[in-house]
């Protein structure tokens, strides 16, 4: 990456800021993703899960990740959530589905769930890599 | 006259929309939720404003990564909701008001520099018709015009804080210039902590969230200098959609009255937030 990827947010642990370079890398990833809002297109993938995604101009790696639904994998390929998140509704996923997935530690929707209920994952010890290291 | 009589800082989880839709709000997990709104929505439906400015961010709905305003406002006569992937939800089209939107964008651009979208043809998701639910309900029809103005706080770079309160400043200078009577209210949607995306998912930071609900009755101008790293970092990721209530904030009277405010966790992901303030 150039100098010019050096940002504020960098030491945030965990976060995948959706800036210029992240943008330009997810590009046909996020826009196969947003197609789903249209049904012709979410039955045209139904009825195609392999060939539909081929459209869009995808790395390998992206079409790997989409094919394995690996959400995490999607953010560090250029993914959005607010994107990716159109292929979770696809399969019938709600968020918290989807966040315990990407979660560092293993979390089933249930555990996701009972972490929200009991106040959702603390600040302290999470604002920065540093910070989660030494907790 | 056109004047400010409510202004409105609410979140705009997707979820709480699908508890509307889905006849849940009585459940245990949403009643406290829905409780806690109610006294916001009886002083709403009391004022019975005539149109609402609707300050919420597009979710990838109506704009894609082809296009990004960074501020876009809603001129056209109606606005549907979005097909979010579930097929768009049964609310009312909302009901726009293309004279007071150009009246907006000719003050905003011409007398305070702001360089808005103009969007003819728009859509809406949950981001706007979730506050609207909230606030009143599942009516047939909305019980007021709405003008959406759309900020881009999902793609790097966003406004800043301070922008977006110096936009309130300037749609209050607009509203304030516009001949025909109307009661306005002014949303700003979306924020309180959350983080949807990464390890870091599920963040809540609810000291920092009382911090801002604090502020912003009493201090907005101090939130209005926070830069999007510490948002980042303190708020989570998608809390940055909080600089978005600064524009509602940024249009009302430097001294507010509180009318009500409201602070829950969970709703899905996130802390929800309320606050309700009319000008003091």
């Amino acid at each position: 990456m150039s100098a010019n990827r050096t940002r504020d947010y960098d030491d945030i642990p965990g976060t995948y800021v959706f800036d210029g370079a992240r943008c330009r890398e997810g590009y046909a990833l996020n826009m196969f993703c947003k197609s789903l809002d249209v049904a012709s297109n979410r039955d045209a993938f139904r009825s195609d899960p392999d060939g539909y995604p081929r459209r869009f101009g995808l790395t390998p790696a992206q079409y790997e990740a989409i094919a394995a639904r690996d959400w995490l994998g999607m953010l560090r390929l250029g993914g959005n959530i607010y994107y990716t998140f159109k292929l979770a509704i696809f399969d019938g996923l709600s968020m918290q589905h989807v966040g315990a997935a990407m979660s560092a530690e293993a979390l089933d929707v249930e555990g996701f769930r009972a972490m929200m209920a009991a106040g959702g994952r603390p600040i302290v010890g999470n604002r920065s890599i540093v910070e989660q290291r030494h907790g | 006259m056109a004047r400010i009589v409510a202004g409105i800082g609410t979140s705009h989880v997707p979820a709480i929309g699908a508890a509307i839709d889905h006849g849940k709000t009585a459940d245990p997990y949403w009643r406290p939720l829905f409780e806690g709104v109610a006294p916001a929505r009886e002083w709403l439906a009391a004022i019975a404003p005539d149109i609402a400015i609707v300050i919420y961010n597009d979710h990838a709905s109506r704009f894609a990564l082809d296009v990004t305003p960074t501020f876009a406002l809603g001129m056209a006569e109606t606005f549907a909701p979005h097909d979010e992937g579930y097929g768009p939800r049964a609310v009312p089209v909302c009901e726009g008001n293309p004279e007071f939107a150009w009246h907006l964008a000719e003050s905003l651009i011409l007398k305070d520099g702001f360089d808005l979208a103009m969007v003819s043809e728009m859509t809406v998701d949950h981001g706007l018709t979730v506050p609207l639910s909230l606030l009143f309900g599942q009516p047939t029809r909305w019980p007021c015009q709405v003008i959406p103005l759309c900020v881009n706080v999902i793609q790097y770079p966003q406004p800043t804080a301070q922008r977006c309160h110096q936009l309130g400043q300037a749609l209050r200078r607009a509203i304030d210039s516009y001949a025909p009577d109307a009661k306005v209210a002014v949303f700003g949607t979306g924020g309180m902590s959350h983080q949807l995306q990464g390890e870091r998912a599920g963040l809540i930071n609810p000291d920092y969230d009382r911090m801002w609900l604090d502020r912003m009755e009493t201090d907005p101008g101090s939130l209005a200098v926070i830069g999007h790293a510490e948002l980042l970092r303190e708020a989570g990721s998608e809390g940055l959609e909080i600089i978005m209530w600064l524009i509602m904030r940024g249009a009302l009277d430097e001294a507010v009255r509180r009318v009500h405010r409201f602070y829950h966790v969970p709703a899905s992901n996130t802390a929800y937030g309320l606050l309700a303030l009319e000008n003091a």
